[in-house]
């Protein structure tokens, strides 16, 4: 299915289609891997509401990214259990292994770091999503094992076009 | 001994599939509330029960649904909060992901009690696993017409959607989460009129939260009078307890409505860490008031959380030990709800961002003296006089932290440092 069917599909099951901004936001960044301008106003045609509309959405929820993020998001819970449980140490480490910051994007294009509220996953705390996936009880060594089976899995990956790719699904 | 039945199927293989919901006798409350009951019968068999509503507030969920006008034009809404944003809280997320028919069920039976032809469960865009499972429930649940035109050959027709969110704590604040889903920023809305009378597109819209919907199947099976027997009359029922932090057995318990706190962190859940002691214990998600150690002879319920001055919240439970720092603790907790103030009203808008100023100075042992004194101002300032209760749960979490430790707030201004580094 194309995008504008994507789109509208979904649009389907709202009696007014401002309410299928969202849905029509998540669909476009998921094909796009970002919101850029013209995304935003793709989104507004196919949908036939106001422009303003969808950027309004677009720049308030954090999910939605109208900046390009890296092939892997690496999403660090550091809200209350699971700083308890050391998610700290966890951020410093990715910090030092990645040369970067939270909040920015390795060189190659490969990572991008957050830290995130709560992910609603406190039972395996400390946690932290990447795409669709969660990864819980961590420590410095899962860790260290993730980054290396993302890498290998980014090595497998055809083509060079890093902002398109879609994370890996389950 | 307590039987489990909301996370009776949780650790069952196959658990969210149909055949594992229907070999546990799922879909029957539904097949026997719409041969048996009326809708307004299962709105007064909820109302018999005493089921207050799972999300936080603690309303009971038969007088809400008695709310929505009986006439009019209008369609009805029921929505689903399965936001779940309340830090230290999984409850429902676990729902979705391993038994989802539950939650179908539930939506179904109480879709039909009030008088709706569709639910829209808003899921929070993180949950891509619960999104997933969800959407496989509903698709089996048609096939097998328990959803859709003339549900089980009744004349009551019925459509789930799933609204995913994207990042927004806020809305799991009732009207903000209607904003959003009419596609707009998730700002609370001015109440009255409330959403019974006028929610989701101006018609009459039930907001229940996943466990509180996934009581209901239950109910019309065994009775409000098994609902009612389970725990404080005021506020009985079966309950999802999230346990989490510095703690040996973090995880998912059901148990009684108000057992004791102290038996909940010490017994299920082992208690603390090898060598470790507990400090205090938040006992419903960030926003309930932290309580101190000597406190944990509370009972877990929405009555006995009020007297002793917290509340039950989202039932998220965070225990902290006597290793952790209280002032970063409260740091990280409003920084959080600074994080998610929508920016509709000031003070909790600017509040907050000032209190958050203030509590990093301190615990970067560059507080001075008087901020103490500034923070109880602005919890002053913010408690009561916000649109909605997140500048609320904010103010309260914060005054309790420094009530109850404000020795080691004041020893980090005092000592110039955090005495725990």
């Amino acid at each position: 299915m194309s995008m504008r069917e994507k789109i509208e599909e979904a649009a389907a099951r709202y009696p007014d289609q401002r309410s299928a901004i969202m849905p029509a936001l998540l669909i476009a960044q998921q094909e796009h891997g970002h919101l850029p301008g013209p995304v935003l106003e793709e989104v507004a045609d196919i949908l036939g509401v106001e422009r303003i509309w969808v950027y309004e959405l677009a720049t308030f929820y954090t999910l939605f990214h109208t900046v390009p993020v890296g092939m892997f998001h690496l999403e660090l819970c550091d809200n209350v259990s699971c700083m308890l449980c050391g998610s700290e140490a966890l951020l410093k480490h990715l910090e030092e292994v990645l040369g970067i910051e939270k909040g920015s994007t390795t060189p190659d294009g490969l990572f991008t770091l957050s830290t995130v509220e709560c992910l609603g996953a406190c039972e395996m705390a400390p946690v932290m999503q990447v795409g669709d996936d969660y990864h819980g009880n961590l420590d410095v060594g899962r860790l260290d094992a993730l980054l290396a089976r993302l890498r290998a899995e980014a090595g497998q990956a055809p083509g060079d076009d890093i902002a398109a790719a879609a994370p890996p699904g389950e | 001994m307590f039987e489990p039945v909301l996370l009776k199927n949780i650790d069952v293989p196959d658990g969210h599939l149909l055949a594992t919901y229907e070999a546990g006798g799922g879909y029957q409350a539904l097949a026997k509330a719409l041969r048996e009951h009326t809708p307004d019968e299962v709105v007064e068999l909820v109302k018999q029960s005493n089921l207050r509503g799972r999300g936080g507030a603690g309303f009971p969920t038969g007088m809400k649904w008695g709310f929505v006008p009986k006439r009019g034009d209008k369609p009805k809404y029921l929505c689903c909060n399965a936001d779940e944003g309340e830090p230290g809280t999984f409850k429902d997320r676990i729902i979705m992901e391993r038994d989802p028919h539950q939650l179908v069920e539930g939506l179904a039976v109480s879709a039909y009690a009030i008088g709706a032809e569709t639910a829209y469960v808003y899921v929070r865009g993180e949950y891509v696993k619960a999104i997933r499972r969800l959407e496989q429930a509903i698709a089996e649940a048609r096939e097998k017409g328990y959803l859709g035109d003339g549900v089980l050959g009744s004349d009551f027709n019925f459509t789930i959607h799933i609204h995913c969110g994207a990042g927004a704590y806020i809305c799991g604040e009732e009207t903000a989460m209607l904003e959003s889903l009419e596609g707009k920023r998730a700002q609370p809305r001015l109440k009255p009129p409330f959403p019974a009378v006028a929610g989701l597109y101006a018609s009459p819209t039930v907001i229940n939260n996943v466990e509180t919907l996934a009581c209901v199947p239950h109910i019309v099976m065994r009775g409000p009078h098994w609902f009612r027997a389970i725990g404080p009359d005021k506020s009985p029922g079966p309950k999802l307890y999230c346990v989490s932090g510095q703690v040996k057995k973090p995880g998912l318990y059901e148990l009684p409505m108000g057992i004791p706190l102290r038996e909940l962190v010490e017994d299920h859940a082992g208690g603390p860490l090898p060598g470790r002691g507990i400090k205090a214990v938040i006992p419903g998600g960030v926003s309930a008031p932290i309580i101190p150690r000597d406190g944990l002879d509370v009972g877990m319920d929405f009555d006995s959380l009020a007297a002793a001055g917290s509340m039950l919240g989202s039932a998220g439970v965070i225990v902290v030990d006597d290793s952790t720092c209280m002032v970063k603790v409260a740091t990280r907790i409003i920084e959080f709800f600074h994080h998610e103030s929508c920016g509709k009203c000031t003070p909790c808008r600017e509040g907050l961002n000032w209190a958050v100023k203030v509590l990093r100075r301190i615990e970067a042992g560059e507080g001075a003296p008087g901020d103490l004194e500034q923070l109880d101002k602005l919890c002053k300032g913010i408690f009561g006089n916000t649109f909605c209760a997140l500048g609320d749960g904010a103010a309260m979490g914060l005054r309790a932290a420094l009530a109850h430790f404000r020795d080691e707030f004041a020893a980090h201004i005092d000592e110039r440092r955090c005495p725990f580094h």
